[in-house]
């Protein structure tokens, strides 16, 4: 047999004294860590296989469990890592490259968290959200520029369509395939319950979801699974992606194994066939070609519905958000480097795009240098961890915010970033029966409605306390926010002033 | 009357429901030091299984109970409120509610007499152990005509 030369990242910690040997460990891993051995009445694992997803410490119920980090250690090397080591025994193992999902979780700057908000001090009033209205309503489209008047003197409706959302957030795109069937249905109650929006991501749109088609955004990817006349119509927007911050330049891959039944015919394409999304659209390699599918998409929906063009934040974000602005798109969304995947390439994850908040800063002043801010609203997405992050990126400039892995954390997921393996023990990241039915969609949505509604009332507080009652006064209005830790470039970018200033 | 039902599309077999049972039962306030010493626990509701289908199984407290129908001490009642309890000292172990219970909810225990579900009232919780300790609302303890 050859060298092993990965010893587990994880050791499943077990205590004895508290184990009761109920083996709903052994039931619940899907990974298969936990043995029963009925000779000795007793517990045993094997700590290689666990991916550290904590279903079995959850469901312990005499809490006998917990996970530790491995003591295992290489000698010192501040430049050779553990990890780095490692990742080249896995690629001389394997000669593959390497997989990962969820967001990037290196050691870049987090600018959010060198951002402070304000509040009112003596000069202007701070207002009690528990007292008086708050207002977090926002529409996103495009707004006109000016009053149109009518033959008869009266003013026109010259208003491009717009959704209304109770709040500046809505789930984004994860597609049927990527996430199970009940993780859908969750977020779908959820962002009907919330008032908000979901989105379909690039797998089409079940027919059991098509009812939720006023809480939907449904997706046109470089696949362009599932699209047909009436899965545009059915939803409240229609999304181009054309980019993922997980993976900027990187299409998509779902492996034949994954498309079976219904993700087949929701995917439109045979049982067991590879979905391969490309790269790039390949009708699409200007923003003229662009304008083309915004239009083709317009004409497809008789002009009601706005469309949305989703790009991953790259170098040069503000020059390509002023392109989208003009191409007849009435929203451009933006994903930063931070962004979830079901799956990517480990090093595009962690090596390509850029910080959200300097992209957001750049595309809202560019937009606004330019005079067209107006023409789109902003959405933007890639980690937003709280209801303070919604707050800051608004005050950036965003309109509304996208979260994703927020919400797979109400719905139980523990970012243990196994979801390419398919067997994610929380029911999310997966298709087979027997784990997504531990993602009971009735508790599920109730925690989404939660967690939305928690952020809500935060969202109101900070206002309050800046005195402000309402979300769009806050939108773009930078002087609430104040760098800390970062140097004058990064404040110039930001249009921020340093603490202090 | 509230009783506990099932969802067996939500029931993940995880068995907890039993442990919560037999927790429940000993009247402890710690699952590890109420448990620990017990080999093999013996709770009122059961996980059946087969082919990847699983449910609990527990009393149904039918509103025409064949074990009380048969029990031939009067061991086994229907309270004022609908609830269907055993008697300990009343019973003498004859286990004709065993064979009648259709459901095989009443079982054999070790203090002398059978055992039942009695929706944890005699606990000191006073509300069913399994359907809180569910993680996934499999079983659950509601109102239904
Ligand atoms: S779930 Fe906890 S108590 Fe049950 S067998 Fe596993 S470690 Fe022991
Ligand atoms: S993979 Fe998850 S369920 Fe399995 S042992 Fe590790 S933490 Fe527990
Ligand atoms: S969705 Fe599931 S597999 Fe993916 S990170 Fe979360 S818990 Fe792990
Ligand atoms: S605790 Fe709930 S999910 Fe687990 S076996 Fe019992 S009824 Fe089924
Ligand atoms: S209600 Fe109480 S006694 Fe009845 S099965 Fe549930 S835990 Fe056991």
């Amino acid at each position: 047999m050859a060298i092993n030369f990965l010893y587990p990242d994880y050791e499943v910690a077990r205590n004895c004294d508290r184990c009761i040997v109920c083996r709903a460990c052994e039931r619940q891993c899907a990974n298969e860590v936990h043995e029963y051995v009925d000779t000795l009445n007793k517990m045993v694992c094997d700590d290689a296989k666990c991916v550290n997803c904590h279903r079995c410490v959850s469901l312990c119920p005499t809490r006998a469990l917990k996970i530790v980090k491995s003591g295992n250690t290489y000698k010192e090397n501040m430049n050779w890592s553990g990890k780095t080591i490692n990742e080249v025994y896995r690629q001389a193992g394997s000669g593959g490259v390497l997989l990962s999902s969820m967001g990037n979780p290196e050691e870049y700057p987090i600018y959010f968290d060198k951002i402070l908000l304000n509040a009112s001090q003596v000069t202007n009033p701070s207002i009690d959200p528990l007292r008086e209205p708050m207002e977090t309503t926002v529409f996103l489209g495009a707004k006109p520029h000016n009053i149109e008047r009518g033959e008869d003197g009266r003013i026109k409706n010259n208003l491009p369509p717009q959704l209304k959302l109770s709040m500046p957030v809505m789930f984004s795109a994860m597609s049927y395939g990527s996430i199970s069937y009940n993780a859908h249905e969750s977020l779908a109650r959820a962002a009907e319950e919330l008032g908000i929006l979901y989105n379909t991501g690039e797998g089409g749109l079940h027919e059991d979801f098509y009812r939720y088609g006023k809480n939907t955004v449904v997706q046109v990817a470089s696949g362009r699974f599932g699209v047909h006349p009436q899965y545009l119509n059915s939803g409240a927007a229609v999304e181009i992606k054309m980019g993922q911050g997980a993976k900027p330049g990187i299409g998509g891959h779902l492996p034949g194994a994954k498309i079976v039944g219904d993700i087949s015919r929701t995917r439109m394409i045979p049982e067991g066939s590879d979905a391969i999304s490309p790269a790039p659209h390949h009708d699409i390699y200007s923003i003229e070609d662009l304008r083309q599918l915004v239009y083709s998409l317009k004409e497809a929906t008789d002009y009601k519905k706005p469309v949305i063009v989703k790009i991953a934040a790259v170098h040069n974000v503000a020059a390509i958000a002023s392109g989208i602005a003009r191409s007849g798109a009435d929203i451009i969304s933006i994903d930063g480097f931070r962004g979830g995947t079901g799956a990517a390439p480990t090093r595009i994850r962690d090596n390509v795009g850029i910080p959200i908040e300097l992209a957001l800063a750049s595309v809202d002043s560019r937009l606004r240098e330019e005079g067209i801010r107006d023409d789109v609203s902003i959405i933007v997405g890639g980690s937003i961890r709280s209801s303070a992050d919604i707050v800051r990126a608004v005050a950036l400039g965003a309109d509304c915010v996208y979260v994703a892995t927020s919400a797979l954390l109400a719905l139980g997921c523990h970012l243990c970033r196994s979801c390419h393996a398919g067997k994610c023990n929380w029911g999310i990241a997966t298709q087979s029966p027997e784990l997504v039915k531990r993602l009971n969609p009735d508790i599920g949505y109730k925690r989404l409605v939660n967690l939305m509604t928690a952020w809500q009332h935060e969202i109101k507080e900070m206002m309050g306390g800046m005195g402000i009652n309402s979300i769009e006064s806050l939108k773009g209005n930078r002087l609430m926010l104040r760098g800390v830790g970062l140097n004058e470039k990064e404040l110039s970018i930001l249009g921020i002033k340093h603490a202090g200033e | 009357m509230k009783r506990v039902y099932v969802n067996e599309k939500w029931c993940l077999g995880c068995h907890l429901c039993e442990y919560y049972c037999a927790f429940a039962g000993t009247n402890e306030t710690d699952m590890a030091r109420a448990l620990k010493a017990t080999i093999k626990i013996n709770p009122k509701i059961k996980i059946e299984e087969k082919d990847g289908v699983s449910f609990a199984v527990s009393c149904r407290h039918c509103k025409e109970p064949l074990c009380v129908k048969g029990c031939i001490t009067g061991a086994l009642t229907i309270s004022a409120d609908g609830v269907i309890t055993i008697n300990h000292d009343r019973c003498v172990s004859c286990f004709t509610c065993i064979l009648s219970c259709p459901y095989g909810a009443v079982s054999p225990s070790e203090d002398g007499a059978v055992q039942k579900c009695e929706l944890c009232v005699k606990t000191a919780k006073g509300q069913p152990a399994c359907v809180s300790g569910c993680p996934n609302g499999a079983i659950v303890f509601e109102e239904r005509g």
